[in-house]
């Protein structure tokens, strides 16, 4: 079944597509925050384990962060756009 | 309508009307915003520029960000080759740092990163700059071969990186680079409007309100955010273009 057939019969029973499109960032905001969130956790105890590498392990873990943040990003303007 | 609340939709709060002129030389609050951040980004040139040996007033913090720059997203990424890069690498820090931070500054509070526009253009400036400087140090087809193919890989599975790394690398590079900024930015400004229109809703329904203060902590609390992840934002855009143009530029294999 198609995307635009099963937006349709949802909004038939009272769904919008704003409902809708605002579940879907709720789900695809979970795999990047489990990621930042075991990315973090992670960098944390490196920098516990061996402060004299906090610097390196900062740059590296802010990378790491835009990387995977850039995909919940996505979906937040995907939302706008299956919004309208 | 939410919680009895008049949101506005999203064209309300990213598009504003010309005060001068019309169309493409129409001067709205964004154009000023940039106007702002070109001259604010200048005086950090000028001021970190002062040949002064002991640093005063506005010149040391200046160059206290200068270092900031050279030594936290330069050296780190680059090591001492890129020092070439890092006037380019300071102007946007200080160029995207000063277009979001007039997120929160009373009256204008419009970041400028949130159109899309200017996050694209940065990205593809940055965009021509590692690849330009990838075929200047590697010439035109030791570029492409050192950026589509990882060492170390057999030659069997070329046929399935190739296409992967193309992607990646030249399609979804630049595209990603932007759309970081631009969102990150985006939902601050929304998340700000929404508790702001919610206080303001709360303020005015009836004077029990004044026991349900949490819009206005909201506010204040996501402000502070905001500051933050405005400097935060510069500082991992230009980190990104950092890393970019030495993968471009290193002779690792």
């Amino acid at each position: 079944m198609s995307l635009s057939v099963l937006a349709q019969e949802a909004a038939a029973e009272g769904i919008t597509n704003t409902g809708l499109a605002a579940l879907t960032y709720g789900i695809g905001a979970l795999g990047p925050g489990i990621g930042i969130g075991y990315l973090v956790g992670q960098s944390v105890q490196a920098m516990a384990r061996q402060p004299e590498a906090a610097g390196m392990v900062r740059t590296t873990m802010f990378l790491g962060i835009a990387f995977v943040e850039a995909l919940a990003l996505i979906g937040f303007v995907v939302f706008f756009l299956a919004q309208a | 309508m939410i919680f009895g609340a008049e949101f506005p939709p999203l064209s309300h709060i990213v598009n504003w009307p010309e005060f001068f002129g019309n169309d493409v030389w129409g001067v709205n609050k964004v154009v000023l915003v940039y106007l702002f951040a070109v001259i604010l980004t200048m005086l950090v040139f000028v001021l970190g520029n002062k040949k002064q040996l002991v640093p005063t007033g506005a010149q040391n913090f200046a160059e206290i960000a200068v270092e900031f720059v050279e030594e936290g997203i330069v050296m780190d990424t680059m090591g001492p080759e890129g020092r070439k890069y890092t006037p380019l690498l300071l102007s946007f820090f200080f160029f995207i740092f000063f277009c979001n931070i007039f997120e929160v500054v009373p009256v204008i509070q419009m970041p400028a990163t949130a159109r899309i526009a200017l996050p694209l253009v940065l990205a593809l400036i940055a965009y021509f700059v590692y690849h330009g400087s990838g075929i200047k140090e590697h010439g035109p087809l030791g570029y492409f071969k050192h950026a589509l193919i990882p060492p170390g890989v057999p030659a069997a599975l070329l046929i399935l990186i190739l296409p992967i790394e193309f992607i990646s690398k030249f399609l979804v590079q630049p595209f990603s680079h932007a759309v970081r900024l631009f969102a990150n930015l985006l939902a601050g400004h929304i998340l700000l409007v929404t508790f702001a229109v919610l206080s303001a809703s709360v303020w005015s329904a009836s004077p029990v309100a004044v026991i349900l203060p949490l819009p206005v902590f909201g506010v204040i609390a996501f402000v502070a955010f905001e500051i933050m992840v405005s400097l935060l934002q510069a500082y991992v855009f230009t980190l990104l273009a950092g890393v970019y143009i030495n993968a471009a530029i290193s002779h690792e294999h």
